[in-house]
């Protein structure tokens, strides 16, 4: 046997198993239910991720009560179902979804939002799975578009595909509400007028935990970073760091790591951490990769040894709870979860959400209902300043741009990209105790950013906002 | 500054050690199969996350029973030789002995297929949430080496690695089914001619290149979240470093296994933008001046 023969089309076949498996992932099944719920991840939601979309909650009543409007509101809803992103993400937001939309059809939102459906239109949610890359999803896109026929579309958790999406949204001219993705380039790179998005871009935490830091640590020395490689994980890891930088220009990096996407085993650069003894360290991990490096730092001592900084840190609580270190600064890229704000309506959600899935809501349940409630909010104002009639997509999108909107995270402001961003504040605090009687982690030093003091102004794109110094920014 | 030169070096190669010891123990089974079976499994990384899945499984349950903590390292060791032992006949005997002596392109199609069954069946069977069996990663307390606290865990892999390197030579040199075993991967005709069991034997040698994919994926587990996906990140590492030994090299791959190791944990410490890129560079180096990976078994003739 040629052995030569053998080492190429291995090769090149374990190369393939790596470009394709992602693709070739199917949607996946339900999970039995977890042996300890203690330890193990949210129970997943009762209802089978569907394959393929399927509509679901299809409403029986049919009774316009606006002149012009159609049965149903259909909506294409593309979230993570399937992949190493799908527990962590896609799933929390698909259920946040699921039970949003169905109390809103049945009238049970409060107010503002107490009005049934969308305009007493009911809505029809149609999920996709986000997994497969960016060429899928414009493709899914299209079908959504083109044959399902929704009237628009939320979606998104990968930056990859918002930046895929957006230019085919506007070809064909279908609103289309990014509901997580991180990237800050969508709405500085361009102008869009169908495509909107209802939750902050990255920069609000990087620059957010820059400005925490230094109350924390005024005579700050030191900082190092352990981010995934590629663009979130280095775009998340420049802003942070010169923001901080620019806000005490003496400050030293004493080591920018960044390890493979999903690596998992991080022994070689916690020691290099270790023995690097920055004063501060920053990640924006995620997902897996997250928990692992909390399970393998926290023995090795590195949360006593650096204040440590976790951008999406909000997302593990709910999992690790008592096992969560202390003293680490989270943030949960917004006003969310955790550092939500104590309103009638923030307790109505985490309590629908939380009587369905036992678990509470994370950031990206909050960014969906952000989504969502932002779609609501735009078409009735549309109908309203369209005499009572049902609105035409022109004026939904007239409504929508600079709206200013109610969420469980507070008010959102659709205020840069001309209207089609929203800014949001941001929290951040230092994990605590375990208090069992809420099954929460309690968070010490919590400081709120406002919009102002964290976001660009419109028009500015953010690297060169946090290079000349945060202009115009209004901070407490 | 001298020290600090010194404890730099040293913690570097512990760092190296620690992650050759993790390589060592995910390509061992790879080598070991493909030197007798001569069928390069690319489900070997189906195997890892199998035995990751049953140990994180294992402990959840040993830790629900309240259990003297201890003991679930035996959970680990014994939820992979349960993988082992059940999945590797059943692939032996019911895919592989239909293919041995195939084109190579039929047999990595075929063992690519059985990939993509066992990672949706994987799911089938654990679903897509993530498993948390991190119990045993902090069990062993902290260990001062060179200056800074490494985790005994790290230590108890090293341990496992020799242990896995130390029987599989005593096994291969000393016992006599283990000669059977060299003498076909030298030399499968005359092995037969001689009356070796050949498919006795094969089936031995996968079911023990399963135990231990399935003994790298167990002692894995704790160190991780076990999500979907484990596998493909597997086979990619695996398969490098079987090719840098040479395919079919035990020796190959230990050494294989520490290049990479050192080479990867000199990158983080020093160079830290190419730590992705460590392996490869490896494996470039390696195949460039010996095209046949470090140790290529010696081909008596070519076919």
């Amino acid at each position: 046997m040629n052995a030569k023969r053998w080492l190429w089309s291995g090769l090149i076949l374990a190369l393939l198993i790596g470009a394709c498996v992602p693709a070739a992932t199917p949607t996946p099944t339900p999970s039995p239910v977890p042996p300890t719920p203690t330890t193990v991840a949210p129970a997943p939601s009762p209802t089978p991720a569907p394959a393929g979309p399927t509509p679901t909650a299809a409403p029986p009543t049919p009774t316009p009560a606006v002149p012009g409007a159609p049965a149903a509101l259909k909506i294409g809803i593309v979230t993570f179902l399937s992949g190493p992103a799908a527990s962590p993400f896609g799933v929390p937001a698909r259920n946040a979804a699921e039970v949003l939309i169905e109390n809103l059809n049945a009238g049970k939102a409060p107010a503002p939002y107490d009005q049934k459906g969308i305009g007493g239109v009911p809505i029809q949610a149609i999920y996709v799975d986000e997994a497969g890359g960016a060429e899928k999803q414009v493709a899914e896109f299209r079908r959504l578009v083109l044959e399902e026929k929704v009237d628009l579309v939320i979606g998104y958790i990968s930056s990859a595909d918002c930046l895929a999406v957006a230019p085919v949204a506007e070809e064909l001219k279908t609103l289309t509400v990014l509901f997580d993705c991180g990237t800050n380039q969508i709405f500085e790179e361009r102008d869009y007028r169908y495509v909107f998005r209802t939750h902050a871009h990255q920069v609000i935490e990087n620059v957010g935990a820059a400005r925490y830091i230094l109350r924390m640590k005024p005579n700050l020395r030191s900082i190092a970073g352990i981010n995934q490689n590629y663009a979130w994980g280095q775009d998340s890891w420049a802003a942070f760091r010169d923001s901080v930088r620019k806000l005490k220009p003496d400050v030293q990096v004493a080591g920018e790591h960044f390890p493979k996407l999903f690596a998992g085993e991080y022994s070689a650069e916690l020691s290099a951490l270790l023995a690097a003894r920055p004063e501060v360290v920053h990640s924006s991990f995620w997902g897996g990769d997250l928990e692992a490096f909390v399970i393998q730092a926290s023995p090795r001592g590195l949360f006593q040894q650096s204040l440590v900084v976790l951008t999406t840190g909000d997302t593990i609580l709910p999992r690790l709870g008592r096992d969560m270190p202390k003293g680490v600064v989270i943030a949960a890229r917004g006003p969310h979860g955790v550092l939500a704000p104590k309103t009638p309506l923030n307790d109505w959600f985490v309590k629908i959400y939380k009587d369905r899935y036992v678990v509470r809501p994370v950031y990206p349940s909050y960014h969906i209902a952000q989504a969502i409630l932002g779609v609501k909010a735009a078409y009735e104002k549309a109908i309203a300043a369209n005499g009572g009639k049902w609105p035409t997509g022109d004026q939904v999108i007239a409504a929508f741009e600079h709206l200013e909107f109610e969420t469980p995270s507070g008010t959102i402001r659709m205020a840069l990209g001309k209207g089609h961003q929203a800014v949001e504040p941001v929290v951040l605090g230092i994990t605590g105790d375990f208090d069992p009687a809420t099954g929460e982690v309690k968070l010490t030093d919590v400081m709120e950013f406002p919009a102002e003091c964290v976001n660009p102004p419109d028009g500015m794109k953010t690297p060169d906002w946090i290079a000349q110094g945060f202009p115009g920014a209004k901070c407490p | 500054m001298e020290r600090r030169g010194m404890e730099q070096l040293a913690i570097i190669l512990i760092d190296g050690l620690v992650y050759a010891s993790w390589l060592f123990l995910i390509s061992a089974g790879l080598t070991l199969i493909y030197g007798v079976l001569r069928i390069l499994n690319l489900a070997h990384g189906s195997l890892y996350a199998m035995g990751a899945y049953a140990a994180a499984s294992a402990v959840l349950f040993y830790f629900d029973r309240g259990l003297w903590p201890p003991g679930s390292y035996v959970a680990l060791l014994g939820a992979a030789l349960i993988i082992g032992i059940v999945a590797g006949p059943l692939i032996e005997r019911g895919l592989l002995r239909w293919i041995y002596g195939r084109d190579p392109v039929y047999q990595l199609l075929a063992t690519y297929a059985l990939f993509l069954i066992l990672e949706d069946g994987m799911k089938l069977v654990w679903g897509v949430n993530p498993y948390y069996a991190y119990k045993p990663y902090g069990l062993l307390g902290t260990v001062q080496l060179a200056g800074i606290p490494y985790p005994g865990y790290s230590l108890l892999l090293i341990g496992v690695a020799l242990l896995a390197s130390g029987g599989l030579y005593l096994f291969l040199h000393r016992t006599r089914v283990g000669r059977l075993v060299v003498a076909i991967i030298h030399d499968p005709e005359i092995s037969v001619a001689l009356g070796a069991n050949v498919p006795r034997l094969f089936l031995l040698t996968f079911t023990l290149g399963a135990i231990l994919a399935a003994l790298g994926g167990a002692f894995t587990a704790p160190m991780i979240s076990v999500v979907p996906g484990l596998s493909v990140e597997v086979i990619v590492l695996a398969f490098a470093v079987v090719v840098i030994g040479g395919l079919g090299s035990l020796e190959g791959s230990a050494i294989g296994a520490l290049l990479v190791g050192v080479v990867r944990s000199l990158m983080v410490h020093r160079i830290p933008e190419l730590e992705l890129f460590a392996i490869y560079l490896v494996m470039a180096l390696v195949l460039l001046f010996r095209p046949q990976g470090l140790f290529a078994i010696e081909e008596v003739r070519r076919v």
